[in-house]
């Protein structure tokens, strides 16, 4: 059957897949009524309205609570981003106040779906739950009955990072990704790279993947404040750090070698047209973005989800094992032992290209037929193992 | 074509990564050159675990590693051809 399904993607010129069409005219491949926490405060109630009712599911996570400047902007663009992601049909906000709820909800009102906030002083936990849930279930009934239309690859948004890489990603897994992307550019197709800090070693030649001299300032810039930032704070040579345990565990020696293997997954064509900043939505059309970013797995796809990314393509050596609540991270490898020892997290095997017995351009289309087959409904074995990995990036301390 | 022993991704390259299976000391690899498709012999001095890198040549203590056709660090100690190359030898030049 999937054999079948890839020889007809190989041949299609112009690849489609089955999505929902949002009220602002973005298509999402999954359906979520979001229970959206404002701050920690609020995970339990939010918790309890995913317990009350069927078919929703809760975004837990741990700040929000008396950030200021920057970071609390990127708080909120992160939650908002993420309740306006295509893949959520409709949003039920908590948090412990009326005002920055209402901030989050107005937010998400923006792109037209349906949205209610509930604030939790002079009600209480259980007041709230019991009318968020009477919400909830409203949102369930409704977008449940949404239908799923056919639409091109001109409308789908992919984000992809690396984790727990070893030598195997940047041989493999990660320039299959690149083929991938060199594939569906000139589809039209919205694609997205980050991870600031592994590109060290390799910035200069990542510049050169610029669309334009603007757009390479604009990385260069966005690097080295993120380069000045690791110089300030480091107290070694962060070896086991970046690189991880693993990373040096699967072969991978320096940051230089990492950030080298990383950049495969841009392909050999493909330009980035602009520079985001973290949880940034695009603004320029199709095409190639980098977004600055931490470079830890969960945080990364995090910013990319709130960003607007509806599927994520996951390269993995030693084996990371990360999801996301929303935005369904199919996940490769070109690892052989992790292939065989830990099959229940690799969507997609391309442990054949390090043997002779794939080639980059059969790897590539085996991406594009498992993007189809996650878009029109296939669970990702992130999404059946439960792993809803959402982890806020906070850029300094609260006051 | 036969599965190779390591993988050189650049004909520049001074390293090449074990791949399909752990090496072992006093075995003749081969090994697949992905740019120019080409195929090249080294015999390892070491067991070198799936992943790791194999020296093509001999290096000096500070000599610049190349993979991916670029300089991915420094040599922290003299290595031979063949022998097991990575953070007890092989250094960044950042951070």
């Amino acid at each position: 059957m999937a054999k079948k399904a890839e020889k007809s993607s190989k041949k299609s010129s112009k690849l489609s897949f089955l999505g929902y069409r949002r009220e602002n005219g973005r298509v999402g491949i999954r359906n979520h009524v979001a229970i959206l926490p404002l701050d920690d405060l609020s995970n339990a109630a939010c918790m309890a309205v995913e317990n009350n009712i069927k078919g929703t599911i809760a975004l837990p996570h741990h700040y929000g609570r008396l950030q200021f400047g920057e970071d609390l902007e990127l708080h909120f663009r992160t939650i908002i981003g993420t309740g306006a992601n295509p893949n959520v049909a409709a949003v039920i906000v908590i948090g412990i106040e009326p005002g920055w709820t209402k901030r989050v909800v107005d937010g998400i009102a923006k792109t037209g779906k349906p949205v209610q906030g509930f604030a939790i002083e002079r009600h209480g936990d259980i007041d709230t739950i019991k009318r968020a849930s009477y919400a909830a279930q409203e949102y369930v009934h409704w977008a449940t009955e949404l239908q799923r239309e056919q639409v091109g690859f001109d409308e789908l948004w992919v984000s992809t990072k690396c984790g727990e890489s070893d030598t195997t990603s940047g041989l493999g897994s990660n320039p299959s990704v690149g083929n991938f992307i060199d594939k569906v550019d000139p589809l039209g197709t919205t694609t997205c790279f980050g991870e600031t800090s592994e590109i060290t070693g390799a910035e200069e030649i990542c510049a050169t993947r610029a669309a334009s001299k603007a757009a390479a300032a604009k990385f260069m810039k966005t690097w080295n404040a993120y380069n000045d930032f690791i110089n300030d704070n480091k107290t070694n040579d962060l070896s086991e750090s970046q690189p991880t345990k693993g990373n040096i565990e699967g072969g991978l020696s320096t940051i230089e070698e990492k950030a080298f293997g990383n950049l495969q997954k841009i392909g050999k064509n493909t330009k980035f047209i602009d520079v985001l900043e973290p949880a940034e939505a695009p603004t320029k059309g199709p095409g190639l973005y980098f977004m600055d970013s931490s470079s830890a797995a969960a945080e990364c796809v995090t910013l990319q989800c709130a960003a607007g990314f509806v599927v994520h393509l996951f390269p993995t050596g030693q084996g990371n094992v990360i999801g996301n609540p929303i935005e369904p991270v199919i996940k490769l490898t070109a690892n052989p032992m992790t292939a065989r020892t830990m099959r229940e997290h690799i969507d997609v095997d391309v442990s054949g290209i390090l043997r002779r017995e794939m080639d980059f351009d059969k790897a590539g289309d085996m991406l594009i037929d498992m993007v189809i087959r996650t878009c029109n409904g296939r669970l990702t074995a992130a999404e059946t193992l439960g792993h809803r990995e959402f982890v806020m990036t906070k850029l300094y301390r609260s006051a | 074509m036969p599965a190779p022993d390591f993988i050189v991704h650049d004909a520049i390259d001074n390293v090449g990564v074990i791949v399909v299976e752990d090496a072992q000391k006093g075995k003749t690899l081969t090994g697949w050159v992905m740019e120019g498709n080409k195929t090249i012999k080294v015999k390892a001095l070491k067991d070198i675990p799936l992943g790791h890198k194999v020296a093509l040549s001999d290096l000096k203590n500070d000599e610049t590693i190349i993979k991916y056709g670029h300089d991915i660090g420094r040599m922290t100690k003299a290595a031979k051809k063949g022998d097991h190359v990575h953070v007890h030898n092989l250094k960044t030049k950042r951070w």
